[in-house]
């Protein structure tokens, strides 16, 4: 083999990645020649290069097209989710900087994990095989582990760091024997590959191999009943890190589950839809019926994205295009509820101490009354009540489950949903009409940015949905 | 019987002998000692099937970093594995359940299984390439080629252990003194010795 025969793979459509991982390279250097000084530029850096590889996706046309040896995928699909992803991303990095510079942990390193979890995510968005799927993944979470044990003198967080990494490595352990098994009954690794496999047979190792594949990445979304990891790690880690987790990995996380199961199984839709409603069904039981008797905001926004998830499982459960459509709807939406919550969640504080219990809310709405109608307005949509965004989100994925005959998921799913408004009501409640607690420092600019941001999408949803549900419609269509 | 078979027997009986004796042996260190062995025959096994790049990265890997750590981690903390052993016959039955069930599994999967006769035929695909070639070459060839995307992103796994093992680790501790070997040869006479005039009777200030 002589240097004519190697042909350059297409690098164009994984140029976001390109400049992702060139730049936080670039950085590192950059940070480790400085030291202390350079945490100011790592960041402002961080956040360029977050919003340069966003307007590269979001720049990005064309229909399917594979490159790096038809390992790496760039569709609609891998388009809307990777934007969702690099804005989760941004908007941590805006939440965090007021955060760690009073816990004096502030360091030009969290700013590099961020973005090397971010490369992980789109990787795993973008996958069309298993291996790029498991690489992406294990880049994400072992960011992930450091990351949550960011706050390295603080015991809570390093249980919580310890806690993901020993749960999150037996995890990759259930997702690997799954691939391995996919891999010798199908004796290929990329999706469309075992597309074709399956057509001919699809035996009972093609079964366990996609039971293993489901915990693994139920474990990933957080979804019962590989949830437990959850509500500690949430409140283990540092506020903003909690952000990240209920953000951007969600994002990828719930995109490779579509990714797996959409691109990789779509024949043996049989297999695998009976285990997402079960997983969905448990997962909107547990996050309304847990989080009732919760008092921290943090472990209460954990059974909520517990709960969330088990609601755009719905979607997928459907397994048609409507569905996934109303999957990328709802993940838009939570995206911007979550951030929204966190933003005030970081703002609740005094001095060095923070405010993370439900009763720190109290009069918050004489105290701050922006903040306490942002909250107000999260908390409704969250809840699902029109015309707040959260309504619609439900809506979607609700509507596509009676299409498909799902009737009884959806059923669960409205019951569910009242009782989960019982504990966003209650915040409502504890805001408004408590007394009020003396009040807290004013917001810091990044907070004030992606609070505004979120409440805009959140509240005015209603006005014009046409581009969000467009994009979305056009992500499902490129799926099928 | 040929020689190529005698040593299948010796590594294999090796193998299957050394890897009872890790379990059997009461000394820890004496477990890993074993593991060890176990492993450098398991690379002669792969060495007699012509995968000579897979044997050699078995027992640098394997015995050179994973073994030796264990047998650190061992060495250092003083576990008593008579006490790790104590709960052995209460969870025997729970134990031995999941056992049968994973061995239920492996007879279901391996007894649907089928293996495509060419692989067999052309390990590592050298064949089908219609090259003769080292496993090494045929290695590096596709790693650096076809598998280049995996290679980069293992990279940048390896790339984040590193960032995290520092974050999670690394201390600046004010106050520590530190050799510093500039300063030590940059020392003159002058610097070192001073010359104190003694006045008679009267001494000095120390």
């Amino acid at each position: 083999m002589n240097a004519a025969q190697i042909v350059m793979p297409a690098l164009g459509p994984a140029l976001p990645e390109l400049i992702l991982a060139v730049g936080v390279l670039v950085l590192i250097l950059y940070g480790s020649f400085k030291g202390e000084r350079s945490v100011e530029g790592v960041n402002v850096g961080a956040l360029l290069l977050i919003v340069l590889a966003l307007f590269v996706v979001v720049s990005q046309t064309g229909a399917k097209i594979t490159t790096l040896n038809g390992s790496f995928i760039s569709d609609g699909f891998s388009r809307v989710m990777k934007a969702l992803v690099l804005i989760g991303s941004g908007a941590t990095i805006l939440l965090s900087r007021d955060y760690f510079q009073r816990e004096r942990i502030d360091r030009f390193e969290f700013p590099i994990l961020i973005l090397l979890c971010t490369i992980g995510m789109m990787v795993m968005v973008s996958a069309n095989d298993l291996i790029a799927l498991y690489l992406g993944l294990e880049l994400t979470s072992l960011a992930s582990y450091v990351i949550a044990a960011f706050h390295r003198d603080n015991l809570k967080s390093t249980e919580a760091g310890l806690k993901y990494f020993v749960l999150g490595a037996l995890s990759s352990g259930m997702l690997l024997y799954g691939s391995s098994l996919v891999y010798g009954f199908t004796g290929t690794v990329s999706f469309p590959g075992i597309v074709s496999a399956l057509h001919q047979s699809a035996g009972f190792g093609i079964v366990l191999g996609i039971v293993f594949v489901a915990a693994g990445v139920a474990f990933k979304m957080s979804a019962v009943p590989f949830h437990m990891w959850t509500p500690d790690v949430y409140e283990g880690s540092p506020t903003p890190v909690t952000a990240f987790f209920a953000s951007a990995p969600k994002m990828a996380a719930v995109a490779m589950t579509v990714r797996v199961f959409i691109g990789a199984f779509p024949d043996v839709t049989a297999i695998w839809q009976q285990i997402i409603v079960f997983i969905s069904i448990a997962s909107m039981t547990l996050g309304s019926f847990a989080a009732i008797g919760q008092t921290s905001i943090k472990r209460l926004m954990a059974y909520s994205s517990i709960g969330n998830i088990g609601y755009a499982l719905i979607g997928l459960a459907a397994a048609s295009e409507e569905g996934i459509r109303g999957v990328v709807i709802y993940m838009i939406i939570y995206l911007a509820m979550t951030l929204g919550a966190f933003a005030i969640l970081l703002a609740l504080r005094r001095g060095s101490e923070m405010f993370e219990t439900v009763d720190d809310l109290s009069g918050l709405s004489r105290t701050h009354p922006v903040m306490a109608f942002c909250l107000a307005a999260m908390m409704f949509s969250l809840a699902g009540i029109p015309p707040l965004a959260g309504f619609f989100a439900k809506f979607y994925v609700f509507a596509a489950a009676i299409k498909a005959d799902l009737v009884a998921l959806a059923v669960i799913g409205v019951v569910t949903s009242v009782v989960g408004a019982y504990y966003y009501l209650r915040i409502v409640k504890v805001m408004y009409f408590d007394e009020p607690k003396a009040p807290y420092e004013a917001m810091a600019p990044g907070l004030r940015i992606v609070l505004g941001l979120s409440s805009v999408v959140v509240i005015l949803f209603w006005l014009l949905p046409a581009p969000l549900v467009g994009a979305a419609g056009i992500a499902a269509k490129s799926l099928f | 019987m040929s020689a190529a078979a005698a040593f299948f027997y010796l590594f294999s009986g090796l193998a299957v002998a050394s890897g009872f004796m890790v379990i059997a042996s009461r000394n820890p260190v004496a477990s890993v000692l074993f593991l060890i062995l176990a492993f450098v025959n398991a690379a002669g096994l792969f060495v007699l099937m012509g995968a000579e790049f897979l044997a050699m990265i078995l027992v640098v890997v394997y015995v050179g970093a994973v073994a030796v750590l264990f047998l650190f981690v061992v060495m250092m903390l003083d576990v008593d594995f008579a006490e790790l052993r104590q709960g052995f016959q209460r969870y025997l039955p729970v134990g031995g359940l999941i056992g049968v069930i994973f061995l239920i599994e492996l007879v279901l999967v391996v007894g649907s299984w089928a293996i495509d006769p060419g692989l067999v035929q052309a390990p590592l695909g050298n064949a089908a390439r219609g090259e003769a070639a080292t496993n090494t070459q045929a290695l590096g060839r596709v790693l650096y080629t076809d598998y280049v995307y995996f290679f980069q992103l293992a990279g940048l796994i390896l790339l984040v252990a590193m960032i995290g093992a520092i974050v999670l680790t690394l201390r600046d501790r004010p106050g520590v003194k530190r050799q510093n070997i500039s300063v030590q040869n940059a020392r003159t006479q002058g610097m070192a010795i001073e010359t104190i005039k003694v006045p008679s009777r009267q001494g000095v200030e120390v």
